[in-house]
């Protein structure tokens, strides 16, 4: 399992780490039921505080992307594909989002923007 | 496990003729790395003493793991592994002779753990620590300390001194030691970079008061450092910013909720800060 942070993008690294785990799990690198590295492990070959991977373990499982059994460890909850289509498409609308306010910013038409869009759903 | 904490000091206070601890309080969670920073003659030393009752405290109350520190005593010394400055082994025995000493102290003592780090961090065994460089004898106390199997490492300034690459060995063994929920470590330092590297928790400490006790990502996501004109710089709240140093170039301050300040200040740079720049700042006030 590959993670990489950057201490220089600004985003929290609980968060980086978060993400990332995430998108293994949606795009299928990380398989259901598989186990992930413990807290400890992870904050050591990360270099980081254990408070930090703690954090963002306990947000996946929040989030219901992975299950933590005391004792066993965080293993990749199982696959509920509603619940991947919910995020998704929470993820599709936040990037939307941007992309409309660069838009507007940028004085870019509705029309041109759907035109856009329909471009770039072909490719 | 039956103690959330692995230390807790509560209202700490001593009084020296020329310094004073002022009601100190501190906790280290069980499982966490905790770094103690502040200037020498802070109070850092004499805190871990008190803890180790080394020298009696004036008032406070200090519990390790759940139990008195005073009450517990002797129980607890054995779950403790301490590195002071400078060691405390006599210069004339060699680390077989120091091994052997232990054992008699140590129920826990593992022989087999103790030479297996000596060789791994190429100590040699029977020569005299007279003739060790500072980094080699620090490397022995380290791991005197962890061949008891303590449950809580205290150590004051355990790599300074010592060149890079063994203090990243040191880290690595501290690492190790805490991947066990029940270990903890203190350990005060000037290395800060260390701290920003592995450290959970920071307290810092300053002329017997502490002024900040958080964790790590707490701390290093909070501040910033504010930097703007010496003109725009008196468009800045004085109770926003905690310290400032001018320079030829322009101003700048330490600041918290570094998001908000870069939106209250759009004039300047809020960038991220080193821990010592934090206690640079501080001090310097």
């Amino acid at each position: 399992m590959d993670i990489i942070i950057s201490n220089a993008s600004g985003k929290p690294i609980y968060e980086q780490i978060t993400s990332q785990i995430k998108a293994m799990i949606l795009n299928g690198t990380l398989a259901e039921g598989e186990a992930l590295p413990s807290m400890r492990i992870l904050a050591k070959e990360l270099r980081i505080s254990v408070i930090t991977t703690k954090r963002a373990y306990e947000e996946l499982e929040r989030d219901g992307f992975i299950e933590t059994v005391t004792g066993k460890g965080s293993f990749v909850a199982g696959k509920n594909l509603e619940f991947i289509r919910e995020e998704h498409l929470r993820m599709t609308e936040d990037l939307l989002a941007k992309a409309v306010e660069t838009a507007k910013a940028g004085d870019i038409s509705l029309d041109e923007m759907t035109e856009m869009l329909n471009t770039l759903y072909e490719d | 496990m039956s103690y959330e904490n692995a230390l807790e000091i509560r209202g700490l206070n001593k009084e020296f003729k020329n310094f004073r601890l002022n009601g100190v309080d501190l906790i280290l969670p069980a499982g966490s790395i905790m770094g103690f920073i502040g200037e020498n003659g802070a109070g850092k030393t004499t805190t871990i003493k008190l803890i180790l009752n080394q020298i009696k405290k004036d008032g406070g109350e200090i519990r390790i793991m759940g139990k008195d520190h005073l009450e517990h005593e002797m129980d607890l010394k054995k779950e403790i592994g301490v590195v002071l400055d400078q060691g405390f082994f006599y210069e004339g025995l060699s680390p077989l002779q120091i091994g052997t000493i232990l054992s008699a102290l140590y129920d826990r003592w593992d022989d087999r753990l103790y030479r297996d780090y000596l060789k791994r961090f190429q100590i040699p065994e029977k020569q005299a620590m007279k003739e060790f460089s500072k980094g080699m004898r620090m490397k022995l106390c380290i791991i005197a300390a962890l061949s008891h199997h303590p449950k809580l490492l205290l150590l004051d300034e355990p790599t300074g001194g010592l060149d890079p690459v063994v203090r990243n060995e040191i880290l690595d063994l501290f690492l190790d030691f805490i991947q066990d929920e029940e270990h903890s470590i203190l350990f005060s330092t000037h290395i800060t970079t260390d701290l920003e590297k592995i450290a959970d928790y920071i307290t810092f400490i300053h002329e017997g008061s502490i002024l900040f006790t958080d964790a790590k990502d707490s701390v290093m996501e909070d501040y910033g450092l504010l930097k703007c004109s010496a003109g725009d710089f008196e468009k800045v709240w004085a109770e926003d910013h905690l310290g400032s140093r001018r320079t030829s170039f322009g101003c700048q301050a330490l600041v918290r909720g570094r998001a908000a300040m870069a939106k209250k200040y759009p004039f300047a740079v809020v960038d991220p800060v080193s821990l010592e720049d934090i206690m640079l700042f501080y001090i310097q006030r």
